[in-house]
């Protein structure tokens, strides 16, 4: 049942009035979601050879916690986003998060990740812990690229994400520097960024979510990583340029 | 009363702008402030603060300088540390503030979405080291960078402002020298927990020292090349060129209308050390204000600037209530609304409680001048803005 009504929530994030289920639209408009970039490396895995794995590389905004966490936070949602929407590939998503970790630790273990798992596409999500502490921007630049270019070298696509809105803590943690150093750096090598902030932002100004909310809410939390999955999926099946299968389930 | 060098009467000028940046400053540091739209950083390359630096190290050469020379480097430098010393109490004030809003916010967040951004807390579990490394100045909140280096510069002024007094090229020189120096080496200072100062002390005493030349005989001798039309063209030219480039910031990336060997060229445009794009937008900047803004322009004894020409002369107390209003006013758009409207009325509330407190430290001053035996008031003790 939630794979059919992520297929027709994707589906109306591209076009069409939202469905009236559930979790509220989270359509993105297709100017902060997709810059005419290449994932040559998705085209051919898919496109050829119908497999596409993709591994995350985050911190601790890409899970969730408690048990059932990892299932639900955006990395397992793009994985059903995916397979949902290409029924004839099939997509794994692997993750690797740790939390408190900079880009420069990050990008150390990269070695890794491209030894081990070869992924098509590494989703790299960075950016809050360096803001956290105030890395110097030149430094969180040079990590960036390094990084980039260490995966491009070894053999996969780059996907970058930054940060999350956090209204809250805006005033205590300078993200807007890091965010645009990310967009540099992302068009600068062009590769697609995944631009989490702007993406919230909008959606905290269109009222799709409130996150000014301090109170333990699990369910918001898990819809917003919802909708970022099947974003990130929009956005995959844009510059992998893939074809998606048109569900007319429902219908 | 007989100054040489330095120029005489009180330049209005200097406390308007100060005024005006303060405000800026203020709309700036309110996060997602949909007013901070009208500020210049989002025009071109510089900001209030290059206006804010360049002000404060013109009026310090003008207070103490004439201290300097009619009392000499002991008693000027004392004063001038004694200064340093002010704005350190004032900037360990703001601290305990942002403390007080960090734990409150400790207590209350828990939003599992933000698990990560959380970590900012951290710091309060270990406060022994956090509280030292704040009053060595190497832990630094957001927008509580501006002044410790205010207090650097002042630290550093007692023998750059000797110099200035009797070879003033060879102290801008100097000073500029070091700024080379720290693009070539990266110089900077160290910062808790990790990094460096964001604004660069060894990069930034370059706009101080420049404001403090000009104050001491500089801008007499720029005036000529400031005032020649092909100086104008220039200034002109760049601030359209900075101007487009800000758009760019702003438009879809897919629209980009800006070269790739232009974004090589210019970018990163670094803040941290006083980018020379930044300096000469600046300058740019000041040249069409000295311009179009004469000394004695009419304007400036209206009631319709006074405000900040207000705000522009007690600015030590104006900045600090403008990082305090910055907190609070971010702090009510999370816990009441952060709606449109409320952000507008923020942004007022702000303006006018500067404004309000200003005229009450003027209020006070008065006061204080006039009550029998508080030290004789000079007639230029107040110039440009009391104190530097």
């Amino acid at each position: 049942m939630r794979a059919i009504i992520a297929v027709a929530l994707a589906a109306s994030a591209l076009a069409g009035p939202a469905l009236a289920v559930d979790p509220p639209s989270c359509a993105v408009p297709d100017n902060l979601l997709f810059v005419d970039n290449n994932l040559t490396r998705v085209e051919t895995a898919a496109g050829k050879q119908h497999q596409l794995t993709i591994s995350v590389l985050g911190t601790g905004s890409s899970t969730l916690a408690g048990t059932e966490g990892p299932s639900l936070a955006y990395p397992a949602r793009l994985e059903a986003a995916l397979n949902q929407r290409l029924s004839k590939v099939t997509v794994k998503v692997s993750t690797r998060t740790k939390i408190g970790q900079t880009a420069d630790i990050m990008r150390r273990s990269m070695k890794d990740l491209l030894v081990g798992e070869k992924p098509d596409l590494v989703i790299w999500q960075t950016g809050t812990v360096d803001a956290i502490r105030r890395v110097e921007l030149d430094e969180f630049r040079a990590a960036l690229d390094d990084g980039v270019e260490a995966l491009q070298a070894g053999g996969s696509d780059v996907m970058l994400m930054n940060m999350q809105y956090s209204p809250r803590t805006e005033s205590m943690i300078p993200v807007g520097p890091y965010v645009e150093e990310m967009r540099a750096v992302a068009q600068q090598r062009g590769v697609p960024l995944f631009d989490r902030f702007a993406i919230m932002r909008y959606w905290s100004d269109e009222g799709a979510f409130d996150f000014y909310a301090a109170g333990k809410d699990n369910g918001l939390a898990q819809r917003v990583h919802d909708c970022l999955g099947r974003a990130i999926g929009a956005l995959v099946i844009e510059d992998g340029h893939l074809q998606p299968f048109v569900n007319k389930a429902s219908q | 009363m007989h100054a040489p060098v330095v120029t005489t009467g009180r330049d209005l000028r200097l406390d308007l702008f100060r005024g005006i940046a303060l405000w800026l400053i203020f709309l700036d540091h309110i996060p997602s402030n949909v007013v901070s739209w009208i500020t210049i950083r989002n025009y071109g390359f510089s900001d209030a603060t290059e206006i804010f630096i360049f002000i404060s190290g013109y009026t310090a050469a003008f207070v103490y300088g004439r201290a300097m020379r009619e009392r000499g480097i002991v008693v000027a430098g004392a004063r001038i540390l004694r200064r340093a010393w002010q704005i350190y109490v004032a900037h360990i004030f703001l601290f305990t503030i942002y403390m007080a809003e960090i734990s409150y916010v400790a207590t209350s967040f828990e939003n599992p979405l933000y698990a990560e951004e959380m970590n900012i807390l951290d710091f309060l579990k270990q406060p022994d080291i956090t509280i030292v490394q704040a009053l060595l100045l190497k832990f630094k909140p957001v927008h509580m960078d501006v002044l410790p280096l205010y207090i650097i510069l002042l630290l550093l002024f007692p023998p750059i402002l000797w110099l200035l007094l009797r070879w003033p090229t060879l102290a801008l020189g100097t000073s500029l020298a070091l700024y080379v120096a720290v693009w070539q080496f990266s110089l900077n200072l160290p910062a808790y927990p990790e990094g460096t100062w964001f604004f660069n002390p060894l990069a930034w005493q370059l706009l101080f020292v420049f404001g403090a030349w000009c104050a001491v005989g500089g801008a007499k001798r720029l005036a000529p090349l400031a005032r020649s039309p092909a100086t104008l063209v220039i200034a002109v030219l760049y601030l359209v060129f900075a101007f487009v480039i800000a758009l760019s910031w702003y438009l879809p990336e897919q629209i980009s209308f800006v070269p790739h060997w232009l974004e090589d060229l210019i970018y990163p445009i670094d803040k941290t050390n006083l980018d020379v794009l930044r300096f000469a937008h600046f300058l740019a900047l000041a040249v069409l204000t000295v311009r179009f803004v004469p000394r004695d322009w009419p304007m400036l004894g209206s009631w319709m600037l006074y405000p900040a020409i207000l705000c522009g002369q007690h600015s030590l107390e104006i900045f600090c209530l403008g990082v305090f209003l910055a907190f609070a006013g971010h702090f009510a758009l999370v816990e009441i609304s952060g709606a449109l409207w409320m952000q507008v009325v923020i942004s007022i509330v702000g303006i006018a409680a500067m404004i309000a407190t200003a005229a009450l430290i003027t209020w006070y001053k008065d006061l204080e001048g006039r009550s029998p035996g508080s030290r004789a008031k000079s007639p230029n003790a107040d110039l440009a803005g009391g104190e530097a």
